[in-house]
């Protein structure tokens, strides 16, 4: 076993994705001149920005061993009481945007915190965020509301021109900020690392005197904190609200983050992967409009079929792993082992 | 006291009181500068008690503590290792899925910046792990090396986290086969030399021999006292922890030595051939009798757990075949060798014995109503009524069957066990370290039990690490090492000596 | 009279006493504020009242909740509830109105009151179905040895779509009289939505308490290594507990999709999953498996039922109420949260000492 493949492997489940969705994409262009396009491509970002954003949240609390399933219901939130407090009592969105994103962050440190502290699982609590949120949005509203605020109008018509006269919205630019500030993040920083640490092993990440706590809780702030950006992010594109916006949400974002390659148990996965994670999702929906034939509900079987060929790839590599590790090497290869390290005192019998 | 300025560590007169039980009676501890110290006793002896009193896990109810001549008070463990004393457990609490460099550094990892060096990060892991000559590709994944290896980023990390003096190793050979366990006795020479003070925690009486410098042995929480190690013979070591003579069932063993002698007249009830699997066990062949008790010696991880598996069809072999009455084994599971009449009590009596919240009387039924299957459900009367007979029958002291089987004490567990395989009436029983963790009340009995049920026409398997008492249980003794059934020993071959050389592998 | 004591003292240790105070403190709070909460009235020779209401609205839950402690309790959980009742309401009534809804939408009057299948054939085969998604799920779970929430949660994705492949993406509407009967129908009195839980419970009691499968569900929850080296096997007892709960939810379809006359394969059954689950953990069933009741997790059922009733009737929006339930559901289970209950035991003991 070489040194590089060994390398290559943390990374195969990311590098599938990637391969997957460039081969997917290329054999839509062949097959249907429109994708071959390049506003097909840049739409690709911009139907998806909110998607990529939530996703790269819910990223973070995967990679800790947590889950969020009220990153749907937070868009929603998020959303209703935006168009309600420009709407309904005149507040600027310049003040509104930045009230919304502290909401969704004080919405997921409450979660995060609920977590830690009672120690119940995350699955459960968010669940209940999930319903406390939608239910919160009906409570602000029944109905839909338009949004009419000018500067949240600009935003949302906005362009920026790239090649030729293909553009990308605001929104594809933020989402990428926000991809990269949380690459940086998780690779970058002690806090990102903890993130792992608590995702491959929390104990052992207590003993070894990381602050558990407060990178759980954070970790879930951030998570809300997105969940809210993406739903302004929604929001703007239609420039309305309502609490039955991105129903369901939570899923294709855990879907999104899985066949980013990340575990959905933790620890192990890569930020970046999540960003194809969620062009996979886009891709199929794209492939799914071009080719006309297909209704709209393929999109959830074939996104559940690649969830579970991805859980299941996951899976088989880890017990090789556990098995490897399982084998006790030493007497069956030590000449091996002894090439890294120095020979012991006594030679093995 | 010649070497009085040595000393780094004095415990002096340490008393710890648990509901119930005194863990720890006026027990005095020394630790020197640059010496590999092993600390022995059965379980229950008080060793993880007073570990636990120097690392600030549990408070003292009286003693002193000097560390470095100056009297402290270890508050918590995180004061511990600001003090200089670090723990490595048995289980490794690293994190797998992070690269050996980081697990060394996390929480300290150098920074440019604000942002991790990555560059300089690996460098440094390098560098420290070069200190003790270990030269791994500190990128890789902890999760890809094997236990040893773990074992000892482990310890490099305690090592390095605080300017540690004192390191204790709580029994970190366990897992470890003999290769491995070399490795990580170079990584304490060297430590050793270097000035760090060990504690080393460990069952294995040759280990101790081949590393360490002092022993301090402790009994039901009391000193029994401290002796260079090369003053101290196996037997005195031994005598020692145990405390008592070896005399108790002797008369048992005695009035069966005949029944040996009369050779086996019968065809054996279970018959492996070149029976064995890859990375667990080596391929081996075994006879068991009607009426034996035949024993497994050898350390932990020699295979002898691994060919109970086998036989029991926890684990299914690829290579040979393994007769049961003459009739070939096809399918191998446990519920068809419960079928077969063949038992298993389990090494980890928690982990896979008891059904902890489970109550004495379902602990009890469970493997003979699985071996009657769903539909034919043994009515509440019926399971309370043969829970009864085997708590009347085995001693087991509960204050009822319905009590959950987690309140019960180790030994009364363990004979909770004992009573579920029983009660599925099996031919052979194979008990892996049923005494483990147990008093010693408990362990005479079931030693006396395993002694009776094979003078009733059963076959029993007695698996453990203590070497006397496989001694005193059987008939025939077959003695593993490194994965491999070296031989097999009866009659006068059948002592200490013998099999230590044996397992020794000289 | 010790006797008594004794009887009391097991009722107030049993996993059903505190499902039963939550109901209790609901009904006292509808006592109070809801006028006319505990009227019941007999119209047409049928029970009428909200007390019925709940029950009758409540059945799928019950029934749902019933599958899911069993899962539950053995340490796992199926987050595919929610599409599977969409599946089976989608199966059976594409097969009572084969013409995928096309014109029926338009004009009920070309089908009245008839069926393309015998109705005993289309309520086999929606279970037959959902028994289908169970075994998929209990494959998944038990011979693919992939994390329960994971597993389920790739039917929870993809059995959407596959109800709306089956409907054709249409809702699908029917008008069959015996078909309604399923979730509207009164017999002796008293809905036959009531009928049916109680033989789904009724069943599931007997399987668990009158066979082994009980104990061995249990022990598996507790601990699957040990249960394995007992001989108990625990692959099979998983497969089962999710094909139970597959039924359980197909039946919740049958129910569900007769009382609204349609099948709606992106709204049926939304959100049981996690109702179901509350359900559960407000019987006092642990999340981590082991232990369970199935009276006290439709105990749990009813407790969510008359939480929403309830809110309806004081004039809170069928969509808000969530956010009530949220904020109860979340308390109930802090208060069962060992962090909860060692800060309680701390301060009783300390007020025991001081006095």
């Amino acid at each position: 076993m070489s040194r590089s493949f060994k390398i290559d492997r943390k990374y195969v489940p990311m590098l599938a994705t990637i391969c997957l969705f460039v081969a997917g994409y290329v054999i839509g262009a062949i097959q249907y001149p429109g994708m071959a396009r390049p506003q097909t491509f840049f739409n690709l970002f911009i139907d998806n920005a909110f998607l990529l954003i939530a996703s790269t949240g819910l990223t973070l609390v995967i990679l800790s061993g947590g889950i969020d399933l009220s990153v749907g219901a937070v868009i929603a939130l998020t959303s209703v009481a935006a168009a309600y407090l420009m709407e309904h009592t005149g507040l600027s969105s310049l003040i509104v945007i930045p009230l919304m994103l502290l909401m969704g962050a004080a919405f997921g440190a409450l979660m995060g915190g609920i977590i830690h502290v009672f120690k119940v699982q995350p699955f459960i609590v968010t669940l209940a965020g999930m319903f406390f949120a939608r239910g919160m949005a009906f409570f602000i509203s029944l109905d839909a509301i338009t949004i009419t605020d000018p500067f949240y109008r600009t935003l949302s018509l906005a362009r920026i021109h790239l090649i030729g006269k293909s553009f990308v919205s605001v929104h594809v630019i933020i989402a990428f900020v926000v991809l990269a500030v949380f690459m940086y993040l998780a690779h970058l920083t002690h806090f990102g690392r903890t993130v792992y640490a608590m995702g491959g092993n929390e104990q052992s990440a207590r003993l070894m005197g990381l602050a558990v706590g407060r990178t759980k809780v954070l970790v879930y702030t951030l998570g809300g904190f997105c969940s809210a950006l993406a739903g302004l992010v929604f929001s703007n594109n239609l420039l309305s609200g309502h609490g039955l916006y991105a129903n369901g949400l939570e899923m294709e974002a855990i879907a999104a983050v899985i066949i980013g390659g990340t575990l959905l148990t933790g620890g192990v996965g890569y930020v970046f992967g999540t960003m194809f994670g969620v062009l996979v999702n886009g891709l199929i929906q794209v492939l799914i409009i071009f080719n006309g034939e297909l209704s709209s509900w393929w999109t959830r079987i074939v996104i559940g079929l690649l969830t579970l060929v991805f859980i299941l790839v996951q899976s088989t590599f880890a017990s090789m792993r556990r098995r490897q590790a399982s084998i006790k090497p030493a007497r069956k290869r030590p000449a091996a082992a002894s090439d890294g390290l120095a020979a012991p005192d006594t030679p093995p019998s | 006291m010649a070497d009085s300025d040595q000393v780094i560590l004095t415990m002096k007169g340490i008393s710890r009181a648990f509901p119930g039980v005194q863990a720890l009676q006026d027990v005095d501890f020394n630790l020197r500068r640059g010496e590999i110290h092993a600390l022995m006793g059965e379980n229950g002896a008080g060793k993880s008690t007073l570990i636990k009193v120097l690392t600030g896990v549990e408070a003292p109810d009286t003693g002193v503590i000097t560390l470095e001549d100056k009297e402290v008070q270890v508050r918590s463990p995180q004061h511990a290792q600001e003090l200089g004393i670090s723990t490595v457990y048995q289980e490794i609490n690293l994190c797998p899925n992070l690269t050996v460099a980081e697990n060394i550094l996390i929480g300290r990892e150098p920074r440019r910046t604000g942002r991790i060096d990555w560059k300089r990060m690996n460098a440094q892991a390098v560098d420290i792990l070069e200190r003790v000559d270990i030269g791994i590709d500190v990128t890789q994944t902890l999760g890809s090396y094997s236990v040893a290896i773990q074992q000892m980023v482990a310890i490099v990390r305690a090592l390095d986290v605080a300017s540690t003096k004192i390191l204790i190793l709580d029994e970190p050979t366990s897992s470890l086969d003999t290769y491995e366990t070399d490795q990580l006795f170079s990584v304490m020479r060297k430590l050793k030399g270097q000035g760090t003070a060990i504690i080393f925690i460990t069952h294995f009486i040759d280990q101790v021999y081949e590393i360490s410098d002092r022993i301090t042995i402790l009994r039901n929480g009391k000193l029994v006292g401290d002796y260079d190690t090369n003053s101290l013979t196996h037997l005195e070591l031994v005598s020692n922890m145990l405390g008592r003579t070896l005399v108790e069932l002797d008369s048992v063993s005695k009035s069966r030595s005949k029944l040996v002698a009369d050779g086996h007249t019968s065809d054996p009830v279970m018959q492996a051939r070149q029976l064995g699997s890859t990375g667990a066990i080596d391929p081996f062949d075994l006879d068991l009798y009607e009426g034996e008790v035949v024993g497994f010696a050898g350390l932990l991880g020699s295979g002898r757990t691994e060919i109970a598996n086998l036989l029991f069809g926890v684990d299914k072999p690829d290579h040979g075949t393994l007769a049961y009455n003459g009739k070939a084994v096809k399918k191998f599971s446990p519920l068809s060798s419960i079928e077969r009449g063949v038992a298993l009590s389990p090494e980890d009596r928690k982990a896979a014995g008891i059904v902890d919240e489970l109550s004495v009387r379902e602990n009890i039924v469970l493997a003979m109503q699985a071996n009657r299957g769903w539909l034919r459900y043994l009515s509440s009367a019926k399971q309370t009524e043969i829970a009864d007979k085997y708590i009347k029958m085995l001693n087991i002291v509960t204050p009822s069957p319905e009590q959950p089987v987690k309140n019960l004490s180790g030994g009364n567990q363990q004979k909770v066990i004992l009573a579920r395989w029983l009660a599925t009436n099996p031919q052979v029983l194979i008990l892996d370290e049923p005494t483990r963790g147990i008093d010693v009340g408990a362990k005479t009995e079931i030693q006396k039990l395993v002694v009776s049920l094979a003078e009733e026409g059963k076959t029993c398997i007695f698996i453990s690490s203590e070497l006397e008492e496989v001694l005193r249980t059987s008939d025939r003794i077959v003695v593993l090492r490194d994965q491999e059934k070296i031989t097999e020993l009866t009659g006068d071959e059948m002592n200490e000596t013998l099999i230590m050389q044996t397992i020794a592998g000289s | 009279m010790a006797q008594s004591k004794s009887f009391w003292k097991r009722f107030v240790d049993s996993q059903i006493f505190w499902p039963l105070v939550a109901l209790g403190l609901i009904m006292l709070f509808n006592a109070f504020f809801t006028p006319n909460f505990f009227k019941l009235e007999i119209k047409d020779g049928h029970l009428f009242g909200s007390l019925i209401d709940i029950i009758n609205r409540g059945a799928p839950l019950m029934i749902l909740a019933i599958g899911m402690t069993m899962v539950i309790a053995t340490e796992g959980v199926d987050l595919s509830v929610g599409a599977v009742v969409a599946i089976s309401a989608a199966v059976a009534t594409v097969l009572i109105n084969p013409a995928l809804g096309q014109q029926l939408i338009a004009s009920d009057k070309l089908v009245e009151n008839v069926t393309a299948t015998p109705l005993p054939v289309v309520i086999l085969a929606a279970l037959l179905v959902s028994a289908l998604c169970g075994l998929w799920n209990g494959l998944l779970v038990s011979r693919g040895n992939i994390q329960p929430m994971v597993a389920t949660l790739v039917l929870m994705v993809a059995g959407r779509g596959i109800a709306q492949l089956i409907t054709g993406g249409q809702i699908i509407t029917v008008y069959f009289t015996p078909y309604f009967f399923i979730g509207n129908g009164y017999l002796a009195g008293v809905p036959f939505t009531l009928f049916l839980v109680a033989v789904v419970g009724i069943f599931t009691w007997l399987l668990t308490r009158k066979t082994a499968v009980g104990m061995f569900v249990e022990s598996v929850g507790i601990n699957v290594k040990s249960s394995f080296y007992s001989g108990v096997n625990e692959k099979n007892i998983k497969l089962l507990v999710y094909v139970i709960s597959g039924v359980c939810a197909g039946i919740a379809g049958l129910i569900v999709s007769s009382n609204v006359k349609s099948a709606d394969a992106n709204n049926a059954g939304l959100g049981f999953e996690l109702d179901a689950i509350l359900a559960v953990v407000i019987g006092g069933t642990l999340m981590t498996g082991g232990r369970f009741s199935l009276a006290a997790s439709v105990i749990g059922a009813l407790v969510i039922q008359s939480m929403t009733t309830t809110m309806y009737a004081i004039g809170v929006p069928a969509m808000a109420a969530q956010a009530v339930k949220a904020v109860v559901v979340m308390v109930v289970i802090l208060l069962y949260s060992e962090q909860f209950r060692n800060v309680a035991n701390r301060v009783f003991t300390r007020k025991e000492v001081r006095s």
